[in-house]
């Protein structure tokens, strides 16, 4: 996929002025509310129209001058933060409505197959009033993609949901796109759920895009700035229980959790605040996890100075401000001792 | 009760007939106007938003002139467009069902527009972009979640058209058997000093009508919340 957007469209009190091009099928824009990421989203499906600029996909132009293809022929399918399910219609036919609008040569994505993968059978006839808020966005995930789009434009399609179904529709979300190859840009003013869902993320502010970067240099870069500092995201498997700990094998030893469970494999996040650094070993300590580690590198933040740390495979960013680590004399290649607490991970998925 | 002859039940029927033929032919027309007033941005939009409420606070005896003088033997429309094709509108049933349907045109508006104005507007929008293009939005997405305002107003409308007189009565004049509606009628025999009975009469029947309607309007709506 490859999308090149350079528009402007002026409000009242806001400006939008963009000028970038992807060419990756995982992107994620970021930026917080009021950064005009929705209006990027409605100038790229054409709910509305730029003042000026160029909107292309695929070499295809949507937009400029002379060109303003409608939205019902653009092939852009959009995942909004509300599921915006038709109540008149039941589930089967609101997730058939963009699949009978599809012409047939368009349709490569199968029904029964998306309705599989979204585990959606059981609610085929059902009256969209009474589905719950992470059954509705499953449907309008289903609905979007058997409209068979070019590209899937997710409009905060989390920020409705409370955590454990916003992890269960990111594995739908990512799922879906991977089965049934479907470029997406995956709007979110959540630095996890970027990391999760992107290759490539533009941020944005103020109607600009300011970075166009990886999620985790962008992570990185916002460590100093984000008030839970950068997120590790670990994926541990194969638990054992130990004191009403969960033991999990990590770098060269174990990590214990209080939030662990019996699932074979479970993701948790660590913030980097988390992590404290010891030049040697302490004497007692009443964290649980305690381990001799290497610095791999070091990156700057605001005040803060991000150390990556390397235990046999596994990795781990702790931040310290700059005075601590000139304290510490943390340079690349020094050993440390890092200790973290069992209750200090957070399960996710 | 006394007895009707025949010229009461035909304006009972005439009644039934103008109201039910203004309301079926200026649905459409309802219909695309409050689309229009709710869903377009276009300069004069304010002026169509006040010639559609017109009728509202206009005396209908005003209406009925304004249309006895653009449909009349020497009005713009009756001299250079109804008189060529031979098509006499004044003092017939027809000029009942168009001074109806203009009377009764902002009310019907008004409901199928409150109506819209509901809808959200990410249902049209989703719709857009799953490939229905704007007239398929309006038929598959905004009509079926306005049909409750549209009843309202057809509703509302056809029992107006039931009441409707001034303008009829300038119109189409008060010709029994012809153009003689229940309110017509009512007027006829309250002037008259035996019609006492007869007006009392006609009166019940235009109550039991709005009571059918109103009821009818309520069943409908009440189908309409769908049940999972």
């Amino acid at each position: 996929m490859e999308l090149r957007v350079a528009a402007t469209k002026k409000f009242c009190s806001f400006d939008l002025n963009v000028d970038f091009t992807v060419s990756q099928d995982r992107i994620g824009i970021f930026g917080p509310s009021g950064s005009g990421k929705s209006t990027l989203v409605n100038l790229i499906a054409g709910l509305q129209q730029p003042d000026d600029g160029i909107i292309r996909l695929n070499n295809e132009t949507l937009f400029d001058r002379n060109i303003d293809t409608p939205p019902d022929r653009r092939r852009i399918g959009i995942i909004f933060q509300h599921p915006h399910l038709f109540p008149h219609l039941n589930v089967k036919n609101n997730l058939l409505f963009g699949f009978k609008r599809c012409t047939p040569e368009n349709r490569r994505i199968d029904f029964d197959s998306l309705v599989e993968v979204l585990q959606i059978a059981p609610l085929l006839e059902r009256g969209v009033n009474n589905l719950s808020g992470g059954e509705k966005q499953r449907v309008a995930i289903g609905r979007a993609v058997l409209s068979n789009p070019r590209l899937l434009l997710m409009d905060e399609p989390l920020s409705a949901l409370d955590d454990t179904l916003r992890f269960q529709i990111i594995h739908h979300l990512k799922t879906v796109c991977a089965t049934f190859s479907i470029p997406y840009l995956f709007i979110s003013h959540s630095m996890l759920e970027m990391r999760l869902m992107a290759d490539e993320v533009l941020a944005m502010a103020d109607g600009r895009v300011v970075d166009q970067t990886t999620p985790e240099n962008l992570a990185r870069s916002r460590m100093g700035v984000s008030p839970v500092g950068y997120i590790n995201l670990l994926r541990l498997a194969n638990p054992r229980r130990s004191d009403g700990l969960y033991a999990y094998r990590w770098g060269t030893g174990e990590l214990l959790i209080s939030a662990g469970n019996d699932q074979p494999e479970t993701l948790f996040e660590l913030s980097s605040k988390d992590i404290i650094l010891f030049k040697q070993h302490p004497e007692a300590i009443s964290a649980r996890n305690l381990f001799r580690c290497t610095v791999a590198g070091t990156f700057a933040s605001a005040n803060r100075v991000g150390i990556e740390l390397a235990c046999g495979k596994d990795r781990l960013v702790a931040e310290v401000v700059k005075q601590a680590a000139d304290e510490l004399g943390i340079v690349a290649g020094s050993e440390l001792y890092a200790a973290i607490k069992a209750s200090a991970f957070r399960r996710i998925g | 009760m006394p007895e009707f002859t025949s010229a009461e039940y035909t304006a009972i029927l005439l009644s039934l007939k103008v109201s039910i033929v203004a309301t079926l032919l200026s649905l459409p027309f309802g219909f695309s106007a409050a689309y229009v007033m709710t869903y377009r941005k276009f300069r004069g939009k304010f002026v169509l938003d006040l010639i559609v409420n017109l009728p509202l606070t206009l005396p209908p005896v005003v209406i009925g002139y304004i249309l006895l003088v653009v449909l009349g033997q020497n009005g713009v429309i009756g001299k250079q467009i109804l008189q060529p094709l031979g098509i006499k509108l004044i003092f017939t049933w027809k000029a009942a069902v168009i001074a109806t349907a203009v009377v009764g045109f902002p009310l019907l508006v008004r409901s199928i527009r409150i109506g819209m104005e509901t809808i959200d507007q990410g249902l049209v929008q989703a719709s857009r972009t799953l490939g229905a293009g704007w007239f398929d939005t309006v038929m598959t997405v905004i009509l079926p979640l306005s049909l409750r305002g549209v009843i309202a107003g057809s509703a509302l409308m056809f029992a107006r058209g039931l009441g409707e007189f001034g303008a009829t009565i300038i119109v189409a004049g008060n010709i029994p058997g012809v153009t003689q509606t229940i309110p017509l009628a009512i007027y006829e025999y309250a002037s008259s000093p035996d019609g006492d009975r007869m007006a009392l009469a006609l009166c019940v029947v235009s109550v039991v009508i709005s009571v059918v309607v109103l009821l009818f309007h309520e069943y409908l709506s009440r189908r309409m919340i769908r049940v999972d």
